[in-house]
């Protein structure tokens, strides 16, 4: 039995994918990754025609994808996170059909339900053996975790590993297991090693910065939270991680060992985990060379699929055990609901990824953003979009103060008692006007670009397209 | 005292404004904003105020705007008019 096929053109046709198909695609070679792009194009070119596209993430290297949309070749596409490059056009209403946004918790979700069926995977595998045991933590394109690929590895029709790493059978430490694969395909390059994972971010050297991030580690040591045993995720923004370097300087003062840190996993957290703040890292994707290097040498860093990490179908998810997790936002309106879907002029550039799974599930929900970004303000009376619902959002860190959310009345007392700045959204928000001016609204378009469905399934927001002038 | 010459205030980098002013007969402004939707009629009002306290009545201006705040966006206008008239 021969598992390993000669080319994708070949393998799509064994897959037996049919016009009106769903084919699926993990993102972690990121602004990397040639796979869905190298598959799509073989899909054009074979002439097939209103094909669904389920992805956890698009990014700005599959902006060929809207070629694919304007010939019709995709006519449907699911994902977690669309970057500006195919957000923009998705807002200027390329798509027919409106864009499925989920989570990273609520598309794996769907996918076990049988609510999402995928006709056929594409794995990018940076190593495979001929039978498909795959692992993204060796080989010239190494990414780390596959976290997000364990879904739809397990609950697709069929699945294709593509891999530029093609190593005799058995590969050792394996992720993805060749039970559940179908196919092997060998390419010369699954991506760009310089767009899968990026140099060390930069803690932010900018004083309003590290204002925030300042008042955001005084928010969790005097939450009640920060004891042995803590839990925590964090952004790779610029002032989260500083965020987390002050937290780490307290929790080394203090003695205080947690239990494990959560995420998209980046050097900082690799970092605590060496300075024993965490027994383990649980990483369902790794930003950074210095994540890659950790998650294949040590043992303590353990890798989770998107179905452990964040899934409300499962038994348990790493989410319900997380006790703080410091997320971003690109509006917060003065009911706390977030948007990380659109931008400042209502144009898809992001999405929820795991911000509401992580919200929902951790029980200190933290917000860093600046009081605003190029004059327009953070806080607004009504957000553009909700991508993770105010229930789920604790406090609010700017640098001009520190807002809670009204139903936190004793984290409330507790950070006043220490001492911290706290101030009402609603002055929050008029504090920050003074400054910028008010705004004028945006016009509103009229026809539904896209659905963002919370990760239980339920229907949380509608985004309309931008008009153009 | 009028523009006499071509002069430019700012930069382009995100949060300011940059400023080109040259003489002209009459005034006209001509606004780019990363934010035209939410405050460019208040650029604008904010620009021709800067430009009557100058006591500027003719000037061809261009305002580059990557999200500045008001107060910014007068300096700018301001150090354009002072370049333009060659007091700076």
């Amino acid at each position: 039995m021969s598992k390993v096929v000669s080319s994708i053109k070949e393998v799509v046709q064994l897959a037996g994918l049919k016009d009106g198909m769903t084919v699926s695609f993990h993102h972690h070679l990121r602004n990397g990754d040639f796979v869905l792009n190298m598959v799509m194009e073989e899909i054009a070119q074979q002439g097939y025609k209103d094909i669904n596209v389920n992805a956890s993430s698009l990014f700005d290297v599959h902006v060929p994808i809207l070629e694919h949309i304007k010939n019709g070749v995709v006519t449907g596409i699911a994902a977690d996170y669309i970057a500006a490059g195919v957000g923009r056009a998705i807002s200027q209403g390329i798509m027919e059909k409106p864009v499925q946004f989920r989570t990273h918790g609520g598309r794996p979700r769907d996918i076990v339900l049988g609510n999402t069926p995928i006709d056929v995977a594409f794995i990018a595998a940076p190593t495979a053996d001929t039978m498909g045991n795959c692992s993204g933590k060796y080989g010239k394109s190494a990414c780390g975790s596959l976290g997000y690929a364990f879904a739809d590895a397990m609950f697709a029709k069929k699945v294709v590993v593509i891999t530029d790493n093609l190593v005799p059978y058995p590969l050792q430490d394996f992720s993805i297991s060749e039970d559940w694969v179908d196919y092997v395909v060998q390419v010369d390059a699954i991506g760009n090693p310089k767009g899968i994972v990026s140099g060390t971010t930069q803690i932010t050297r900018d004083p309003v910065g590290l204002v925030m991030a300042s008042h955001a580690a005084q928010v969790i040591a005097n939450s009640g939270l920060l004891k042995d045993g803590f839990s925590f995720q964090t952004g790779a923004g610029g002032a989260s991680l500083a965020a987390a370097k002050f937290l780490k300087d307290i929790m080394l003062e203090r003695g205080i060992q947690g239990s494990f840190g959560l995420g998209g996993i980046t050097g900082y957290m690799v970092d605590m985990l060496q300075a024993g703040c965490f027994r383990n890292l649980m990483d369902v994707q790794c930003f950074d060379l210095k994540a890659v290097e950790s998650i294949r040498t040590d043992p303590r860093h353990q890798e989770i699929s998107a179905m452990h990490y964040a899934s409300p179908a499962s038994r348990s998810a790493v989410v319900d055990s997380l006790d703080v997790v410091i997320l971003g936002a690109t509006e917060i309106d003065t009911d706390f609901n977030v948007n990380v879907h659109t931008d400042s002029n209502g144009y898809i550039m992001g999405g929820s990824g795991g911000h509401s799974d992580t919200a929902a599930g951790a029980k200190l929900s933290m917000i860093i953003a600046p009081m605003f970004r190029a004059r327009l303000p953070i806080v607004t009376d009504h957000v553009t979009c909700i991508s993770t619902p105010g229930k789920d959002i604790d406090v609010l860190v700017t640098q001009g103060g520190i807002a809670v959310n009204p139903k936190n009345v004793e984290l409330t007392a507790n950070l006043k008692a220490a001492g911290l700045p706290i101030v009402d959204i609603h002055e929050l928000k008029e504090k920050t006007e003074r400054i910028t001016g008010t705004p004028a609204k945006l016009p509103k378009g009229d026809r539904v670009v896209a659905e963002v469905i919370s990760r239980d399934g339920e229907l949380l927001d509608r985004i309309y397209n931008v008009p153009q002038k | 005292m009028e523009i006499v010459k071509l002069a430019t205030a700012g930069t382009m980098e995100s949060s300011d404004a940059y400023v080109e002013i040259e003489p002209a007969a009459s005034l006209d402004i001509q606004l780019e904003s990363v934010v035209q939707e939410q405050f460019g009629d208040e650029i604008c009002r904010v620009v021709r105020e800067v430009l009557e306290e100058g006591g500027v009545s003719g000037a061809n201006v261009r305002v580059v705007d990557r999200g500045a705040l008001e107060c910014v966006i007068r300096a700018r206008v301001e150090t354009a008019i002072l370049r333009g008239k060659g007091d700076a």
